[in-house]
């Protein structure tokens, strides 16, 4: 059936494997209408498709330092694509964004623009250049253009603070739905989650991460796509949701106005579990500040541009060229799940309070709502939540409460969807939690197995030691984070956008700088990535601990004042010490161009 | 001027201008978001909503790829362009 190079035959594996995947659902589908249980069906999905990544992670197994660290430069523009896009979008993607968006609607959104914005200067500052420099580590870069061992040591902390701060998360969201999924404790699914995580990249480093990313992405796209059109073709809210829902849209604030939003006591809110929310925003109408939105929404482009482990997919890419084009196609496949999120928020929200709707519960009894079979289930998994406050016997805006999570969770259930699509949508949300965690493991060790271990501690090293290094890192950072993750010290959301904020403080100006700025030097990155990640960690503490802030500057935000004190500290510090040396001088030069050599070796 | 820095002279322009776009549609429009809310955007929407969910971020995408092409076509003008892959 194949025949010859893998990379020739690329479409028409991925091809047999969509195929394949499709022909899974309606196995599943057909299982179900015979009879199959719920929970067999959510085993079946999860259960299958770690098998077959586990597979394509074996498949890839290497020997060689090229492939390990950067899948041997010659994964092609539209696949690589389609492994950032799995990359990027985390747990905190699938899972908790269309929720953050049926909750605080407008405002929220800042998300969605910041987190594709941040590609446009990941294409036009980094990524290119990055690539042309040859480089297998973005610590890699930083030591080599600016020299000596403590900047490399440096951007060693930083990525591992702000990688570290992202992998916990995501190792948290593949424990929560495997052990929804398995009906296991979430101690005992965390590790199950990083087993499989492991068994991904463990072999095949960069390689294995990559093509099982592919896969990923096939499912986690499928996964969000189908249930969106079968539920705004079930409600009867459109063929094309994407196209046709502004009537809902303008549905969804006349209610709002008709409700109004009530505020609910602290007495009465003290009684509603944890971690659920009511509707207090409006849905599309413009309710944050310029300000706010604005700054959430540079904070998280900047990141963006500064996270180690989307930037090392672009050395993954045969030239210079194709990394460009290659940002493009990620962006695109991103594109497909970010501009769905709004739309399946807008629907899950109509189909709840629509009291016009078979499936609206505002204004019908609340005893007629508890005996719903939906929301007995999601109301035991402590997802949702009613009580009659003002005791008037019907359910108001104010007194239905719902987890972030159930928006995407559960909504195929409340439309009346069949379980094989529930059961899908864990598969996804899998997919997209372990891809991320992929990504972010192999970018810590790889930091500290190339950079500091290789170039700093034994540089006489040979490839298989290394690589055995490698790999021990893999699984001691991979258990740190399973362990930090089970102890559940902070919500999902809350610290990926930390991590966003942490890069950006210590890394985005080093790195712009050293290809746009000749004059930028060794004092001056050293000053900008330390004062910048000390600032941007030192303000963090201080509002978290009651703090006022300045400037609108929030915990979520606190990289922008990082990155103002890393650009102003890298550049004053860089003008009062000596300029970079000729030979220094010349590397960025050839930086700059396309042709010619890369800077480090095919093999270094 | 040198062939070198005439292709980077070229290369920072066009970063200019991709900023540039970039900023009004990822920051300067959103300054203005109450007020262009008001006005009936594409398929219906309110003009910012729309935006931020869709507008922009189809914006982003097309911007790339127009930076990719405009980026080569500088690198071949100069003969810095690559030989022998994609």
């Amino acid at each position: 059936m194949i025949k010859g190079n893998f990379i020739d035959n690329l479409p028409k594996v991925y091809g047999i494997y969509t195929g394949g995947f499709l022909a899974f659902i309606i196995i599943m589908a057909i299982a179900e209408q015979m009879g199959m249980s719920a929970k067999a069906i959510g085993i079946c999905f999860v259960a299958f498709t770690v098998a077959i990544y586990a597979i394509i992670g074996y498949l890839s197994r290497t020997a060689q330092a090229d492939a390990y660290y950067v899948a041997g430069r010659q994964v092609p523009t539209v696949f690589n694509g389609m492994a950032t896009a799995a990359d990027w979008m985390s747990g905190a993607s699938f899972v908790a964004m269309a929720g953050g968006i049926y909750f605080k609607g407008y405002g929220y959104m800042a998300l969605l623009v910041g987190w594709t914005g941040g590609y446009v200067l990941v294409a036009s500052l980094l990524a290119p250049y990055l690539r042309k420099f040859g480089c297998y580590t973005v610590p890699d870069f930083i030591g080599t253009r600016y020299g000596g061992n403590l900047s490399r040591l440096m951007a060693v902390i930083v990525l591992t603070v702000a990688s570290f701060t992202y992998v916990t998360a995501q190792i948290n969201a593949t424990g929560t739905i495997a052990s929804v999924a398995l009906d296991i404790p979430f101690q005992y699914a965390v590790y199950v989650g990083l087993v499989s995580i492991l068994l991904c990249s463990m072999l095949g480093g960069m390689r294995g991460v990559t093509w099982t990313q592919v896969a990923q992405y096939i499912v986690l796209i499928i996964a969000y796509l189908l249930p969106v059109f079968w539920i705004s073709n079930k409600i009867g809210a459109g063929f094309f949701p994407h196209f046709m829902l502004a009537d809902e849209v303008s549905r969804i604030a006349e209610l709002e106005a008709q409700f109004g939003f009530v505020k609910n006591s602290a007495e009465n809110l003290k009684e509603v579990p944890k971690g659920l929310a009511g509707i207090t925003k409006a849905h599309s109408a413009v309710n944050a500040t310029p300000w706010a939105f604005i700054s959430l929404a540079l904070a998280m482009m900047m990141g963006t541009a500064s996270l180690p482990h989307v930037m090392m997919r672009y050395f993954t890419t045969p030239s210079v060229k194709a990394a460009r084009k290659s940002v493009g196609w990620s962006l695109f496949f991103i594109f497909l799940l970010y501009s769905s999120a709004p739309m399946l928020a807008t629907l899950s929200k109509l189909a709840l309070i629509d009291p016009s709707l078979p499936t609206g519960i505002i204004g019908k009894s609340v005893s007629e709502v508890q005996a719903i079979d939906w929301y007995q289930n999601w109301n035991q998994a402590n997802l949702m939540y009613i009580s009659d406050f003002n005791g008037n016997g019907t359910v108001e805006l104010n007194e239905f409460f719902m987890g972030g999570k159930a928006v995407v969770l559960a909504t195929p259930e409340i439309a009346g969807l069949p379980y094989v699509i529930s059961g899908l949508v864990a598969a996804g949300g899998m997919a997209a939690a372990m891809s991320t965690a992929d990504g972010l493991i192999l970018a810590i060790a790889n930091a500290l197995s190339h950079d500091l271990y290789y170039k700093i501690i034994d540089p006489k090293a040979e490839t298989a030691k290394r690589l055995v290094v490698a790999r021990v890192l893999l699984v001691v950072i991979g258990f740190a984070g399973a362990t930090i993750a089970a102890m559940e010290i902070q919500g999902i959301l809350g610290s990926v956008i930390w991590a966003f904020d942490f890069a950006m403080s210590g890394l985005f100006f080093p790195l712009v700088l050293g290809v746009w700025w000749k004059r930028a030097n060794r004092e001056g990155a050293i000053a900008g990535m330390a004062l910048g990640l000390i600032s941007g960690a030192g303000y963090l503490i201080w509002v978290r601990n009651g703090g006022s802030g300045f400037l609108g500057i929030t915990q979520l935000t606190f990289g922008i004042f990082g990155s103002a004190v890393s650009l102003v500290s890298m550049v004053v510090v860089s003008l009062i010490t000596a300029e970079p040396n000729a030979a220094t001088q010349k590397m960025v030069d050839e930086v700059r161009v396309p042709s010619g050599k890369s800077i480090l070796g095919k093999q270094h | 001027m040198s062939k070198q820095a005439q292709h980077w002279e070229k290369t920072r322009g066009l970063l200019m201008v991709t900023l540039a776009i970039w900023f009004v549609f990822s920051i300067g429009i959103f300054l203005f978001g109450a007020e262009m809310n008001e006005v009936t955007g594409p398929f219906g929407y309110p003009l910012t909503y729309w935006f931020t969910c869709q507008g922009s971020l189809g914006i982003f995408v097309i911007l790339i790829f127009w930076f990719a092409n405009r980026q080569e076509k500088i690198d071949e003008e100069f003969g810095f362009s690559e030989r022998g892959d994609d």
